[in-house]
């Protein structure tokens, strides 16, 4: 394997860091333009042990308004000051 | 006048039936958040608007559901509810808990919650109702110990669930407690962390009446059937007749919906090929008739509830397919459809929305499944699938 689940990982989240405040991306968006990135190299499950370690690193959160979305943690709109 | 904090709410404690008021201060006597929430109510009752707020950020390390976020708009007031998240807890196959279950489930909310719950949620969880969170991470630990662990929400596999099945009802075709646990253990990173184009709710009822109305409340419906003769026991049937109150022709032979039955007076026959398998002579003269031998399951797919489109009954996707561990033959058509979900749908599109976009017909062929007649949408109707080639080459 040419790419590590670290390195795919670190590459998502320059992907959602740069998509943020624009975009809301799900995880299969993620792994789709990881597969267009890498190629053959790269598959479907990999991306998803990639979003594995990405979420346990805390680097990203899921955030939910209807479906569910990968973020960069914030506070949250309607937490109470 | 009484100097009670909730006089609007106080009528709702009024008249012969339970009250879920009642219970709230019940509950207040030991939570301070139980009565911040009876307070808001009463604010809420007398203003004729809600003070919750959605959350849409809390959770669990690593998990991507099983925690709602809710916050109060009025927490100047009512502080206690300032935060009032909802957690959802896996429930068990059935929903059946022993004593001992319910109380160490109990032990944990108390210490971190509101100390209200509701059993159960729609989707089937057993749900803890406001919590602050700073506890999230503890009650999650403690119910991890204890082997309990959470269920779904968001754009995941929602807790698989299942009506009683073979536990406690004859009429059961498979094994649905069964079924359910597989699918809950095969499917755990699917139910927590979120990879679909939106909710994906499986449920699984063992015979036709569909105790837990999956043709209505799931994406992926799973209902017991039979494919041979329906039993029957002559003599019980002799039995029923004699009682003076009960009318074979008016409550059994006129209200089967394929005209089906006859009875000329001495015997009951069915025409086991027309029938459609409603459950309705079954469930009259249970201690006459049973469902047939060759039991297994009509898997259903699409039923969702009003939110982009109208709502929507399930469709017939596979007519007869056997049940029995390891399901394998179940799994492998789940993953050709989450395979065609994760290529075609789009952010909170549903199964049966995205069908409907792509066409039941192409949706089939898409998945591989081979198209037969039985394929319909709803009873007594034509198959949604158009064979282009009436003539198959063999
Ligand atoms: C004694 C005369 C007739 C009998 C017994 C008869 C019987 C039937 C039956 C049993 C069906 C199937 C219903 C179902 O899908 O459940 C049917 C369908 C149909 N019949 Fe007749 N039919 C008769 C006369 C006619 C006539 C005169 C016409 C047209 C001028 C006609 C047009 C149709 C059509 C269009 C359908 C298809 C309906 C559909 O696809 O839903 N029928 N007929
Ligand atoms: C240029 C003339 C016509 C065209 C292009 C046409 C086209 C069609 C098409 C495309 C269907 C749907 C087939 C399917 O997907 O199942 C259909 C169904 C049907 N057509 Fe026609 N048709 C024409 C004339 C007629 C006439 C003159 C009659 C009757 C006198 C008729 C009676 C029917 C019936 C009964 C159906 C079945 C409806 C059903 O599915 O229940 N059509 N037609
Ligand atoms: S759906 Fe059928 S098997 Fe399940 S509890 Fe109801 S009657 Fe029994
Ligand atoms: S199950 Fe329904 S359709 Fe079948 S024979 Fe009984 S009443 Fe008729």
């Amino acid at each position: 394997m040419a790419v590590s689940v670290e390195e795919l990982a670190d590459a998502m989240y320059e992907l959602v860091t740069e998509y943020a405040g624009k975009k809301k991306l799900k995880a299969s968006d993620i792994v789709k333009e990881m597969i267009s990135k890498y190629g053959d190299e790269v598959d479907k499950e990999q991306g998803k042990e990639a979003i594995r370690c990405l979420m346990d690193s805390e680097r990203c959160v899921y955030t939910y308004f209807g479906g569910t979305y990968i973020e960069l943690p914030h506070k949250e709109g309607a937490e109470p000051e | 006048m009484s100097d009670s904090k909730s006089p609007i709410l106080d009528e709702l404690e009024k008249g012969p039936w339970p009250s879920f008021v009642t219970e709230i201060k019940k509950a207040a006597e030991k939570s301070p958040m139980a009565q911040g929430l009876l307070e808001q109510l009463e604010l809420s009752y007398k203003e004729k608007r809600t003070h919750w707020k959605h959350g849409g950020i809390v959770g669990v390390k690593g998990y991507g559901g099983g925690i709602i976020g809710r916050y109060s708009d009025a927490s100047d007031k009512f502080p206690e509810v300032a935060h009032f998240h909802t957690v959802r807890v896996n429930q068990p196959s059935g929903w059946f808990y022993t004593a001992d279950a319910l109380r160490e489930l109990m032990a944990i909310w108390e210490k971190h919650g509101s100390c209200l719950t509701n059993f159960h949620g729609s989707t089937g969880d057993t749900v803890f109702l406001g919590t602050k969170t700073s506890e999230l991470e503890d009650i999650f630990t403690e119910l991890s110990e204890k082997g309990w662990d959470l269920g779904g929400s968001g754009s995941d596999v929602r807790t698989p669930s299942c009506c009683v099945g073979p536990a406690r009802c004859e009429f059961a075709c498979y094994d649905t407690l069964s079924l359910t646990y597989d699918l809950t253990m095969s499917y755990q990173d699917e139910l927590h962390r979120p990879f679909f184009p939106y909710k994906w709710k499986f449920k699984m009822a063992g015979c036709p009446n569909d105790c837990v109305a999956s043709i209505a409340r799931s994406d992926f419906s799973i209902i017991g059937t039979w494919k041979d003769a329906i039993q029957m026991d002559g003599e019980a049937v002799k039995e029923y007749v004699a009682d003076a109150n009960f009318n074979i022709q008016k409550f059994v032979v006129n209200k089967c919906p394929s005209k089906c039955i006859s009875w000329d007076g001495k015997e009951l026959e069915i025409d086991n090929k027309n029938c459609v398998r409603c459950m309705h002579c079954i469930n009259v003269m249970p201690k006459a008739l049973r469902p047939g031998k060759e039991k297994g399951a009509t898997l259903l797919i699409g039923a969702k509830a009003p939110i982009v489109e109208g709502a929507q009954l399930a469709s017939v996707l596979v007519p007869f397919m056997e049940m029995k561990p390891p399901y394998q033959e179940l799994k492998d058509l789940l993953a050709a459809i989450w395979e065609f979900w994760d290529e075609n749908g789009v952010a909170r599109e549903r199964i049966g929305e995205c069908i409907q976009r792509v066409g039941l017909g192409n949706f089939v062929e898409q998945i591989g499944l081979k198209p037969i007649p039985q394929m319909v949408m709803q009873p007594r109707d034509n198959p949604y699938i158009f064979y282009e080639e009436y003539l198959e080459e063999e």
